[in-house]
């Protein structure tokens, strides 16, 4: 008989295998919310240029727990919990805005553009009577405050107060990736995509860390050339194995020895309007296409000229929520900003390469859901999550896997 | 169609028709699956975007959905004939409160509600999306069609994918 309840016993193949339950099991997830996303790791929160001006605030997540990062008057960035420290209150409920402070609408709790507690009504009672304790100490009571680091232009949070820099927390190879998105050059935000995803949140990052489908998958990629295993790539990790990035080089619309097994390749199909695909060469190396997967919550995308982090918010085990956030250097002409909007269509809610990717995550979330004794296969490419010069590899997986377990206690 | 179709002749209750004749035939191609008879509804200089509300009240030019011509809705229609792979589905759009805002120069502007109901496999039909149509609307071979057609949607989470124009 097969049982449908997890004994929390990861298979003796280790990473090469994934067991079905980490997918649905609700105390796995909540496991998940306390050691990953608010244990010691740094959260992608936004860019600098989402609160360009004093007082300018963003409402996002950590996890499933909402923080707000703001700008004070002296420009400084603070990112801290949208909790009341009264009585638990979400207080801000605007997904972005200008405040000169934060006021609970419950019982008027005011704290500042760093998450101080400023002001208490009736704190020393009404006429006389009631208010709080003489000893109570407004210092001593303010919101849950994040360490914020801001790397040219992105901004990223943890709980952990002691937490490493973030460029140690990359390691160099994953720095240098991440830089040659964001290398100093202003940030224009070019608009938000924000969808459902009925799956556990993990399996978008699997998505980002496997190549190998993306050459079986999907038409558009392998038919154009724009990310197929038979062109030059790698997949590199960083020693922990829980950052990865998958990078490659466009190819041609031809057949070759690598596209005999792909049926997605489809050497007739043509664009009637071929300006979607015109990509222009904007960065120093020749690679065409780098996807980063920055635990626990971001993925960095260059796919040709269009750019996006896509940030990850768990919404239950079974579901999340995909915001995209689409950019483009303040230094771009309109030709190029035109470019990275028209290319858009390839990725977001409606891409032409990323709606298979939603929707075989939700039948992924779907069959294993309904199997959560049952066991993933991870060897391609081996059962190591050593860098490959070529994408035929589930290695990126594995290696998220090892930090995974480890972190998770596993 | 009509040859001799003249915007400036119509009274404002024909407009009207006319326009909502326009929309529901439209509807009526979108949910039947008769999607080689979409892009004929647009100029071939069109504009078509699926956008989102958020977006479009900021200021920012990000289509969730865009194509800048009646070739790119017809690549749009041979993406989801060959390319994509998503579950089987139905649509069903709900269109609404037609207002015409604006004629000038032969090109009518006009504005609607939508949603759109989705039904899936194993569920049930839910609302996709919720949003208006802002049309430009002009007489083109002696039918009317969008010059411009912007799905502005309230919805803030996209249920999954928009595998389908709207
Ligand atoms: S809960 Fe916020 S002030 Fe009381
Ligand atoms: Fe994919």
């Amino acid at each position: 008989m097969i049982s449908t309840a997890p004994d929390y016993r990861w298979p003796e193949a280790g990473s090469s295998r994934i067991p079905y339950w980490i997918y649905s099991d609700p105390a796995i997830y909540a496991r998940e919310q306390e050691r990953l996303f608010s244990g010691s790791s740094w959260n992608y929160i936004g860019f600098e240029s989402e609160i360009p001006a004093p007082g300018d605030f963003k409402r996002t997540f950590v996890g499933e727990r909402s923080v707000v990062a703001a700008r004070d008057r002296d420009g400084h960035i603070h990112v801290f919990l949208n909790t009341c420290a009264h009585r638990g209150v979400q207080f801000c409920r605007h997904s972005h805005g200008n405040a000169k402070s934060f006021v609970c609408p419950y019982h008027q709790w005011v704290y500042d553009l760093k998450g101080n507690l400023v002001g208490v009504p009736f704190r020393k009672g009404v006429q006389g009577q009631g208010g709080m304790p003489e000893d109570f100490d407004l210092a001593s009571h303010g919101l849950v405050k994040l360490k914020a680091e801001t790397v040219n232009g992105a901004i990223f949070a943890t709980f952990d107060q002691r937490m490493v820099p973030f460029r140690d927390y990359l390691g160099d190879s994953m720095y240098h990736y991440f830089t040659r998105v964001f290398d100093g050059r202003g940030i224009r935000v070019l608009g938000y995509a924000r969808q459902i995803i009925p799956c556990n949140w993990k399996l978008m990052f699997e998505n980002i860390k496997d190549p190998y489908h993306a050459s079986l998958l999907h038409v558009f990629l392998v038919t154009f050339g724009l990310f197929r295993a038979d062109q030059k790539s790698d997949v590199k990790l960083d020693p922990t194995g829980r950052h990865a990035v998958l990078v490659s080089r466009k190819g041609e619309q031809k057949a070759t020895e690598g596209t005999a097994e792909m049926r997605s390749f489809k050497a007739d199909y043509k664009l009637e309007d071929p300006r979607l695909l015109d990509p222009v060469k904007e960065f120093p190396d020749d690679a065409t296409v780098v996807m980063q997967t920055l635990f626990p919550n971001v993925i960095v995308q260059q796919q040709s000229n269009t750019l996006a982090t896509r940030q990850i918010i768990p919404r239950g085990p079974d579901r999340f929520e995909l915001v995209w956030t689409y950019f483009a250097y303040t230094t771009d002409d309109e030709a190029m900003v035109r470019r990275r909007l028209r290319q858009a269509n390839l990725m977001g809610p409606a891409g032409l390469v990323s709606v298979d990717d939603g929707e075989v995550l939700e039948f992924t979330q779907d069959g294993v859901k309904a199997n959560p004794t049952m066991n993933g296969i991870l060897e391609m490419g081996g059962r190591d999550r050593a860098d490959t010069a070529h994408m035929v590899t589930e290695a990126a997986i594995r290696g998220f896997y090892d930090y995974y377990r480890e972190v998770m206690g596993l | 169609m009509n040859p001799g179709l003249d915007l400036s002749k119509l009274t404002p209750i024909e407009l009207r028709l006319q326009v909502e004749e326009l929309l529901y035939a439209y509807a009526d191609v979108l949910d039947n699956g008769l999607l080689d008879d979409w892009p004929p509804f647009f100029t071939s200089d069109c504009l078509y975007q699926i956008i989102a509300r958020e977006n479009y009240d900021r200021g920012f030019p990000l289509a969730t959905m865009l194509c800048e011509s009646q070739a790119m809705l017809r690549d749009r229609v041979t993406a989801y004939r060959q390319a994509n792979v998503y579950s089987p589905r139905y649509f069903r759009h709900l269109i609404s409160t037609v207002r015409i805002v604006g004629i000038e120069s032969g090109i009518v502007s006009a504005r609607s509600n939508f949603a759109v109901l989705q039904t899936l496999v194993d569920d049930k039909t839910r609302v996709f999306l919720a949003g208006r149509y802002e049309d430009c609307i002009v007489i083109d071979e002696g039918r009317l069609r969008f010059r411009q057609k912007l799905c502005i949607y309230d919805t803030l989470h996209v249920p999954n994918s928009i595998v389908h124009p709207v």
